[in-house]
């Protein structure tokens, strides 16, 4: 059956929802029969968008594969929290081997598959943003452009987090690392799911972990490609962000709201669908709860950066008609 | 069957006997005409099942390696020099995974200033990384090598580079009896995996070790190379059984039994050096050679047992540790403390090692007086020179 897309407009809890659905329509997560794929015990910090993200999407990555799925991890948080020896909460086959070479390690793993003539199998390859649009970006492109058989997830939360919160390439602009202390000055973040669909890959797509039933279904959608694959999360870092750690999924939230985030999906290159904004707003409401923006709001205020990122969003609106009524079909 | 063949295709025909299910590789001189060759077997579907996965660097090389390997497929790579240094990072992950990858170094300088020819400073920068260095003496041995590679590694759960000198023997055409897919059948089992990545028994492979474990981890590694040492001369045994013919092992010793002067060497310039000292010998100079093939493990006890008694001893270095010498001679003094070793640095960049230097040179050793550190057909007048500039 192909995947259904299913939208709630209602907040708050999905239960309603997914009682009136068909058992098999139901999230993954509701389903007791769920993978835990990452399972509990971990040392993510509280409020760690990256672990729900992770979580969400392997456990959506194995019901589509009928728990036929091996992953293959990029150095960072998520490997870090999850597999101090000799603990490990993984409940998939997991390898790690380094920081930029996750993509790379996941075609040999793919490769060794084909030859096996084991297609029942497929691979995962994870890694946050300084893995993936950093250092890990030239074994990327390579598995892109190869079209190898992987579905590579980035979970974005803008810098390097594991080591302390340190610029990386995906670092919004103005925002204050710590190694940038007077806010990020260079350009807005490299955009990775432009990079990637402009490999022409199968299928691109971004989430939040403020949808999360948007990102079961796109990670279940990828599964029904076969070649390469990118899916990009925006994962808030209550650290790094300062932010609470209950503020996780509202600040994911008002990053799609504002246009900062364009959620959308992709085929072959060419974008079939965005997330439209019912209620937007202007970015000052996703900056202002980050204290790692506090200094644009401070005894000089820096409304030149404001207007910076409002004119990033608003591009993003216009390129992805984030503000256009849903099609009616 | 013998026949006369380039170096690099008697290696890739080699390793296409040896059934790999992965190969992949990055060009590099002089490394490419054997993944080329490779690529062509594997497009007739000669090899199949086996993947060739054309990579973006040699970094992601290895690391296609360390990902098929850790799904249980036979993987095989070649690089030479510079590429050898930008997978450095992976090649210490692949020796701490304990994933058994078999890898050509085709042996080349490495740059600046760039320099394509053959010496072995890029192997040797690798030294501590984990893997087991075989070299090669003559193609017929780098051949051989990689029947036995596989067989060491798979059995031991390690990678093993196989270094063969790149131009001198990757390049060289010459008579060569390529291992027949029926030898290498009856020598070389089935690839079994310790570990796999399998969805029908998850495991987690790569978990992060912290200080309450690393040093056991290390001193396993480091166990696990002491075994090699006992499994290199079996697998050496078992292959001359098996083809008739004798390569691989620890050491070679050419005429040292009894020998006042050792010359301790590795690689394709043990055919000149045999050449030169069969002269002496002739002229009644008792000199001997012994040839390391086994440069990690470092066999010492063999080492050992091979120079003693000997009054001095020469190695002849293809690298240099810059700001002390010999990167070999240390390990060979620490085999045989007491005994007085001059290391030689020669063939740097491709320099030729010509009989008639090898000749003055050896003549200056048996007479006492040979320096400490020799760099072999060193233009004097060019590093006075420069020195009296820059001083």
């Amino acid at each position: 059956m192909p995947v259904q897309r299913i939208k709630f407009y209602q907040t708050g809890s999905f239960a309603v929802g997914n009682r009136l659905l068909d058992p098999d329509q139901r999230s993954v997560q509701a389903d007791t029969a769920r993978t835990n794929s990452l399972t509990k015990g971990h040392r993510a910090c509280q409020g760690c968008g990256e672990a729900l993200g992770a979580r969400y999407v392997l456990d959506a990555v194995m019901r589509a594969t009928g728990n036929r799925a091996v992953t293959v991890n990029a150095t960072g948080c998520l490997e870090v929290f999850s597999t101090p020896f000799p603990e490990s909460s993984w409940r998939v086959p997991w390898l790690h081997s380094l920081f930029g070479n996750a993509p790379a390690v996941a075609t040999g793993v793919a490769a060794a598959l084909r030859a096996k003539g084991r297609t029942d199998v497929r691979v995962v390859g994870q890694g946050g943003d300084g893995g993936t649009v950093d250092i890990g970006l030239a074994c990327l492109s390579g598995m892109f452009e190869r079209n190898d058989d992987v579905l590579y997830i980035c979970y974005d939360n803008g810098g390097y987090m594991n080591t302390g919160v340190q610029r990386s390439g995906a670092t919004p602009h103005g925002a204050v690392t710590t190694t940038t202390p007077a806010g990020n000055s260079f350009g807005q973040g490299k955009s990775l799911p432009l990079i990637a669909m402009a490999h022409r890959i199968p299928y691109v797509a971004t989430a939040t972990v403020a949808d999360l039933r948007d990102l079961e279904y796109k990670a279940t959608r990828a599964m029904e490609f076969r070649g390469a694959r990118y899916l990009h999360v925006l994962v808030p870092c209550p650290l790094g962000w300062r932010t609470g750690s209950g503020e996780t999924i509202q600040v994911a939230r008002l990053a799609v709201e504002t246009g900062v985030f364009p959620v959308f999906e992709a085929v072959d290159g060419e974008v079939t669908d965005a997330t439209r904004i019912r209620r937007l707003r202007p970015v000052e409401d996703y900056l202002r709860p980050q204290g790692r923006f506090a200094h644009l709001f401070g005894d000089t205020p820096r409304d030149d950066v404001i207007s910076r990122i409002q004119a990033e969003a608003d591009r993003n609106i216009r390129t992805f008609g984030l503000t256009e009524p849903d099609e009616v079909s | 069957m013998r026949s006369q063949i380039e170096g690099s295709r008697a290696v890739a025909q080699t390793v296409a006997r040896c059934r790999p299910e992965v190969v992949c590789a990055y060009p590099i001189s002089p490394q490419t005409h054997i993944v080329e060759a490779l690529s062509v077997l594997v497009a007739s579907g000669e090899l199949a099942p086996c993947e060739f996965v054309n990579v973006e660097s040699e970094f992601g090389a290895m690391s296609v390696a360390i990902g098929a390997s850790a799904t249980g497929a036979r993987a095989y790579t070649a690089t030479a020099s510079q590429g050898l240094l930008y997978m450095a990072e992976a090649l210490y992950n692949a020796s701490g995974l304990g994933l058994p990858i078999v890898m050509t170094v085709a042996n080349r300088a490495i740059g600046a200033p760039i320099n394509i020819w053959n010496d072995h400073s890029d192997a040797m920068s690798q030294r501590d990384s984990g893997w087991i260095q075989l070299y090669a003496e003559s193609n017929q041995e780098a051949a051989d090598l990689h029947v036995q590679a596989f067989r060491i590694a798979e059995e031991l759960s390690l990678p093993v580079m196989v270094c063969m000198d790149g131009f001198v023997l990757t390049h060289a055409v010459e008579g060569i009896d390529v291992p027949s897919q029926e030898q290498v059948e009856a020598f070389l089992p089935p690839f079994e995996p310790r570990q796999v990545l399998d969805p029908d028994a998850p495991i987690t492979i790569g978990a992060m070790v912290g200080p309450e474990a690393f040093t056991e981890v290390r001193y396993l590694a480091h166990e696990k190379h002491r075994r090699a040492l006992e499994v290199i001369p079996r697998v050496a045994d078992d292959f001359a059984r098996t083809f008739w013919r004798s390569s691989g092992g620890l050491v070679h010793s050419y005429g040292c039994l009894g020998a006042e002067t050792i010359v301790v060497a590795l690689g394709s310039v043990l055919g000149t050096v045999k050449d030169t000292v069969d002269e002496l010998r002739a002229e009644g100079v008792s000199i001997g050679v012994l040839g390391v093939t086994s440069f990690r493990p470092f066999p010492s006890d063999a080492v050992r047992a091979r120079l003693r008694g000997a009054r001095r001893v020469v190695v002849l270095e293809r690298a240099l540790a810059v700001g002390m010498g010999g990167i070999v001679s240390g390990d060979v003094r620490e085999s045989v403390p007491g005994t007085p070793i001059s290391t030689v640095v020669a063939g740097l960049g491709g320099r030729p090692v010509t009989k008639k230097s090898l000749r003055a040179l050896f003549t200056d050793a048996v007479a006492d007086r040979l320096e400490p550190l020799t760099f072999l057909d060193l233009k004097r007048d060019v590093v006075e020179r420069e020195l009296g500039r820059t001083s």
